[in-house]
């Protein structure tokens, strides 16, 4: 296993975050997984019974084949299947602002999982802010690389704005890390982490 | 038991072991009727290791067998599943103790219509039991008690063997440590019940059929089985496929015949395969081997819900499905993954592009052999199973 691609204990800063939150030995589900490397990074280090869930066939394939347990599926449509409180945490990175019904996703994560850990770009960073106002094009910056018309970002938000949907959904914010341009943590009021943050992970639970 | 078997068989079970079970204890049939005895025709490859830890069941689809590495004794060609097993393949004798059972009510050694009654010494022919996916999957559980294997440590198999892993799963959940069902549903669909009935009137309406009873009368419906296989053939692949082998170029001429023999190469090619079958398939066991297919229904067996049939269950999944698949298509592999999600069983389902329709599982699919073998090193870790270096 160990000479396997996706398993590696150097992993993204935000999905290293994301690790760290995940106590050892419990049941995690992972959508949008990628090629898995949360996922064996958990499995491998955390002894985390870790499943996976991809929209890309290429990386549902290359997670299975690599002795993961992932299935082809969409946050969207898929979650639904699941049976309550079948996970100690479902985590959901870098993905939101991708599905088609956020509030949705974020309702049945909570229903799938005990906890949910989210992670997305903020969308009330200063670079957007700036290019927005100042260049007045559709923002470009290097979390959100996309043009407006190929983007598959179609529900971004700012870290105030999830803030306000947790609060409207009655969902508990246990712990939120604001990562810079640079993926480290900063510490901030959230005013200020609105605007200097790129991007943010948070642990949420039901109240 | 071992008398009046038809060529084909005696060539068979030359080849392969045999049990002759249900002594003692008959099988009772999903139909009510009590089986007994009766035999099992399997063939196996590599060695069972000291903990019984390493076992493979194989299950074969409709119109393959037991021999499924090895030179075929009635056909003279390859083994069906060739690219999968074998030294250096994914599923390798030197690592693995490689089971295949021949199912019951098929034709290569195994009790069907073709033996004769124990209680009048008659051939079955139609009297035989209608038989059921889950008759056959007692039969090979009934074949690894004979034979002191407790538990599995994969059951795989594609289309009608993919049917028999679910049951397997579904059945015996502590005997299966990890089931592969590829290209295959849980349930058999209304189109694909239509296909088969489309065959087995075929075989019906054959004159020579007489009512099943043909070796009785020294007779073969060979017409009648031919364009059923015909007919099953094309259900196995893809518009694509048969395009791109053939499209519309003649056969062995160069103008259209005006006529009704085999113009098109595709024509050529079916009759090829319906007459082929002939030789190693008989026309009973066909009926009775599509009828189980067709009354394969998982979840009506579990109160109407498929996540009932895989509750707390301890087996890892591994589902395959392919794009251009329609007679098991991925929309059925996928009912099944919500099934076991909703039973919070542990999972992998990839779909694998291919062009190739049904018979893409049979074939050189480096996709899937890269997720099985992936899948089954995992699986082999978690189960301390030792790996090849």
């Amino acid at each position: 296993m160990k000479s396997e691609p996706a398993v590696t204990a150097a992993i993204r800063v935000d999905l290293q975050l994301i690790a760290d939150m995940v106590t050892p030995d419990t049941r995690a589900l992972d959508v949008g997984c990628g090629d898995g490397a949360l996922l064996a990074y958990l499995v491998n280090f955390k002894r985390v019974d870790a499943r996976g869930m991809e929209l890309s066939q290429a990386g549902v394939n290359a997670c299975v084949a690599s002795g993961l347990s992932v299935i082809q599926g969409d946050a969207d449509a898929d979650l639904r299947a699941y049976p309550d409180a079948a996970f100690d945490y479902v985590i959901l990175s870098q993905t939101l602002q991708a599905t088609r019904e956020p509030r949705e996703v974020l309702r049945q994560m909570l229903r799938v999982g005990k906890r949910a850990i989210v992670s997305f770009p903020n969308f009330a960073h200063w670079q957007v802010r700036l290019r927005l106002v100042f260049g007045g094009r559709m923002p470009q910056t290097t979390s959100l690389p996309y043009k407006w018309y190929d983007t598959p970002n179609i529900h971004l938000c700012s870290i105030d704005d999830f803030r306000a949907l947790c609060g409207d959904m009655g969902v508990r914010i246990e712990r939120a890390i604001v990562l810079n341009s640079k993926s480290r943590p900063i510490h901030m009021p959230p005013l200020l982490a609105n605007v200097f943050g790129e991007q943010a992970v948070f642990m949420l639970s039901r109240d | 038991m071992l008398q009046d078997l038809t060529d084909a068989e005696q060539l068979a079970l030359a080849q392969c072991r045999h049990a002759v079970l249900g002594v003692e204890r008959s099988l009772r049939l999903d139909c009510g009727v009590d089986l007994g005895p009766y035999r099992v025709a399997y063939q196996t490859y590599g060695t069972l290791n000291a903990d019984k830890t390493n076992a493979v069941l194989i299950c074969h689809p409709l119109s393959c067998d037991q021999f499924v590495s090895e030179r075929h004794p009635v056909t003279g060609k390859e083994g069906w599943w060739e690219s999968l097993v074998g030294p250096d393949k994914v599923l390798d004798p030197a690592r693995y103790f490689i089971i295949c059972v021949n199912v019951l009510g098929h034709c290569m050694g195994s009790t069907g219509p073709l033996a004769r009654e124990p209680a009048t010494g008659q051939p079955w022919n139609l009297r035989f039991p209608v038989v059921t996916i889950g008759d056959m999957v007692r039969a090979q559980a009934a074949l690894l008690d004979h034979l002191g294997i407790p538990d599995l440590f994969c059951v795989i198999g594609g289309s009608m063997g993919g049917m028999q892993v679910l049951e397997w799963a579904a059945t015996y959940p502590k005997r299966v440590f990890s089931a592969v069902p590829i290209a295959c549903a849980a349930h058999h669909s209304a189109q694909n019940i239509a296909f088969h009935e489309v065959g087995r009137q075929a075989i019906m309406a054959d004159p020579e059929w007489k009512g099943g009873d043909y070796r009785l009368h020294q007779t073969v419906p060979a017409r009648g089985l031919a364009v059923a296989r015909m007919t099953a053939h094309i259900t196995y692949l893809s518009e694509q496929a048969l395009q791109r082998k053939f499209g519309r170029a003649l056969q062995d001429r160069n103008a259209l015949g005006f006529g009704f023999d085999a113009d098109f190469q595709v024509e050529s090619y079916l009759r090829h395969q319906g007459s082929t079958f002939v030789d190693r398939f008989d026309a009973n066991s066909y009926l009775y081997i599509t009828r189980a297919m067709d009354y394969f229904d998982l979840a009506s067996a579990h109160g109407g819900v498929l996540a009932n049939a895989f509750r707390r269950s301890p087996t890892r999944f591994c589902l395959m499905s392919f794009t251009s698949d329609w007679l098991f298509p991925t929309r059925e592999s996928r009912e099944i993954v919500h099934a076991l999600n909703a039973a919070a069983a542990n999972v992998s389902f990839v779909e694998v592009e291919s062009d190739k329709g049904h018979d893409a599982f049979l074939l050189d699919e480096p996709e899937m052999f890269r997720t099985l073998s992936g899948f089954l090193k995992g699986a082999a870790a978690v189960r301390g199973l030792k790996q090849a270096a």
